[in-house]
């Protein structure tokens, strides 16, 4: 008797491997091609020397500048506290309307709150801000409401799955002893999702703060008012100071919610 | 009182999990329904509070009749039935105290549950039961924080703070060691006699079965097989619920128990 033998892909798995592989390639080579037609090689070969010269015109920071940093940073912060606010209010509903287990009515109103989703979610907040300051003037306000937004897509998409991951024995156990739709709400699914909900909140804010600095770049108000400012009038240790003030901010931010979301769990 | 009648449950898939199911509990009776894993003991008890709802026949409780009533009649019913589960199915995030208070639902409004401020005889009542399964100290912790036996006594002193008229009680022990098992059974069983509370006990434990309820009913594919005294349930009966085994040595542990 011959001995066994066994192979993990039969042969034609491993000819479709091996095509697969081969296209993959061949894409790779011809995108390189399109990628690089209009390139002119000498801005590349040039690239070390250009970044070093900005870097040396960025150097020293303008420490000074910082004078004028403060307010803007404290709106930057407010956009990013006060907007992922709105959107975690705005998706709580939505995210119960979205989840399997408790929305109303599977045929209407759970698409519908898939649809509000997939539309926060598809809309960069910058774009949010950019069609906001057209609508109601540039500002604070139309930062705040383009995080906003932004966040209820996110936030919704999260605790939604968080709320259909919940242990149907307990629901079950609640439901058994009489209790109202409203009471297995507050009773079985709200304590099993809390830490969940309490992370993605801080998460989204971690986020928000990154992406207010940017929208000032559109007139949303915050630290990006002055980043456009600086740019425009190549005022570049100005820029660098900017930079600074945003690496401190994003790293204390995302200090702040390890910590938070610590104690969570 | 419970009365089953012609009960029968197909689900969507189209398995039938029980088929033409008839008995009567009188009041203060523990029943120890068996039979192989899929018979439909699991579907039977959860057809009586209506988790699952039967495709026909009629359960009556008392002078209710369970089947056919509205939601808010089929409340009122389900906090006359306690159910205790296999995984204690507590809210692990709450506190023991919350989780007996839980019990309450079906009585107090949506208010008074959401802000924990329950009538004081709920509360009196609560101690009264974590102290009757020996619980008292362990109020304010959280349920998580309790070990298998002790979150399966929370569970049955959530499903007395209902003032139930009848326990559903699916696998008790089967997440706990032999030993907390025995104790939990006797608790439930003195908790019945205490109560002259009727009962309905899943087993898949057929040596406990024996030991602990006065009446066994057997079920396989969803019928009814055997009903009688435990007494009477011998090789061929065993053979018939659970099909061809040596069953002699379960005899040995039963008399050793």
């Amino acid at each position: 008797m011959s001995e066994a033998t066994w192979q993990y892909r039969t042969p034609r798995k491993r000819l479709f491997l091996w095509a697969g592989w081969l296209c993959f390639v061949a894409l790779c080579v011809y995108c390189w091609q399109v990628m690089t037609q209009d390139t002119i090689w000498y801005f590349v070969t040039d690239a070390p020397k250009q970044a070093a010269d900005l870097g040396a015109r960025m150097m020293p920071p303008k420490w000074s500048y910082m004078d004028k940093l403060w307010i803007p940073l404290w709106d930057t912060l407010n956009i990013a506290t006060l907007g992922t606010l709105i959107g975690v209010i705005l998706a709580i509903p939505v995210a119960f309307m979205a989840a399997s287990n408790t929305t109303p009515s599977r045929l209407f109103i759970r698409p519908l709150a898939l649809f509000i989703i997939v539309a926060s979610r598809s809309i960069n907040s910058l774009i949010w801000a950019l069609l906001l300051v057209s609508i109601i003037g540039p500002g604070l306000l139309a930062g705040i409401i383009a995080i906003g937004l932004r966040s209820i897509g996110f936030v919704a998409k999260l605790l939604y799955e968080a709320i259909e991951e919940t242990d149907i024995l307990q629901i079950e156990a609640i439901t058994a002893t009489g209790a109202s739709r409203a009471q297995i709400l507050n009773y079985a699914i709200v304590p099993q999702i809390l830490p969940a909900f309490s992370g993605i909140t801080v998460f989204r804010w971690d986020i928000n703060i990154r992406e207010s600095t940017i929208l000032g770049l559109v007139g949303a108000g915050g630290i990006g008012v002055q980043l456009q400012g600086s740019l425009n009038t190549l005022a570049w240790p100005q820029v660098t100071m900017i930079f600074i003030v945003i690496l401190a901010t994003v790293i204390i931010s995302e200090w702040v919610s390890a910590k938070v979301r610590h104690a969570i769990i | 009182m419970l009365s089953v009648s012609n009960v029968s449950k197909t689900y969507a898939a189209g398995d039938k999990a029980l088929d033409d199911v008839s008995f009567t509990i009188p009041s203060g009776q523990v029943v120890g329904l068996i039979g192989p894993s899929g018979a439909g003991k699991s579907t039977l008890i959860r057809c009586v509070n209506r988790l699952v709802e039967p495709s026909s026949g009629t359960i009556t409780l008392g002078d209710t009749p369970i089947t056919g009533l509205s939601a808010g009649e089929l409340r009122a019913v389900r906090r006359r039935i306690g159910m205790i589960f296999q995984e204690y199915a507590l809210v692990e995030r709450l506190t023991v105290m919350e989780n007996v208070l839980s019990g309450r639902l079906g009585y107090v409004s949506f208010w008074r549950s959401l802000l924990r401020r329950y009538p004081s005889t709920d509360v009196q009542k609560a101690y009264a039961l974590l102290d009757r399964v020996g619980l008292i100290d362990h109020a304010s912790k959280r349920a998580d924080a309790l070990s298998g036996g002790q979150r399966q006594r929370v569970g049955i002193a959530r499903a007395l703070e209902q003032d139930p008229e009848l326990l559903l009680i699916d696998e008790p022990t089967a997440s706990l060691d032999p030993k907390t098992s025995r104790q939990i059974m006797r608790l439930l069983i003195e908790i019945c006699n205490e109560r002259q509370l009727p009962a309905i006990i899943n087993i898949h434990d057929v040596v406990l079965a024996r030991q602990f309820t006065e009446r066994i009913i057997g079920l396989q594919a969803g019928r009814i097989v055997f009903d009688g005294p435990p007494s009477e349930l011998n090789e061929t009966v065993l053979t018939k619920i659970y099909g061809e085994e040596d069953w002699t040595t379960l005899d040995n542990e039963s008399e050793a128990a």
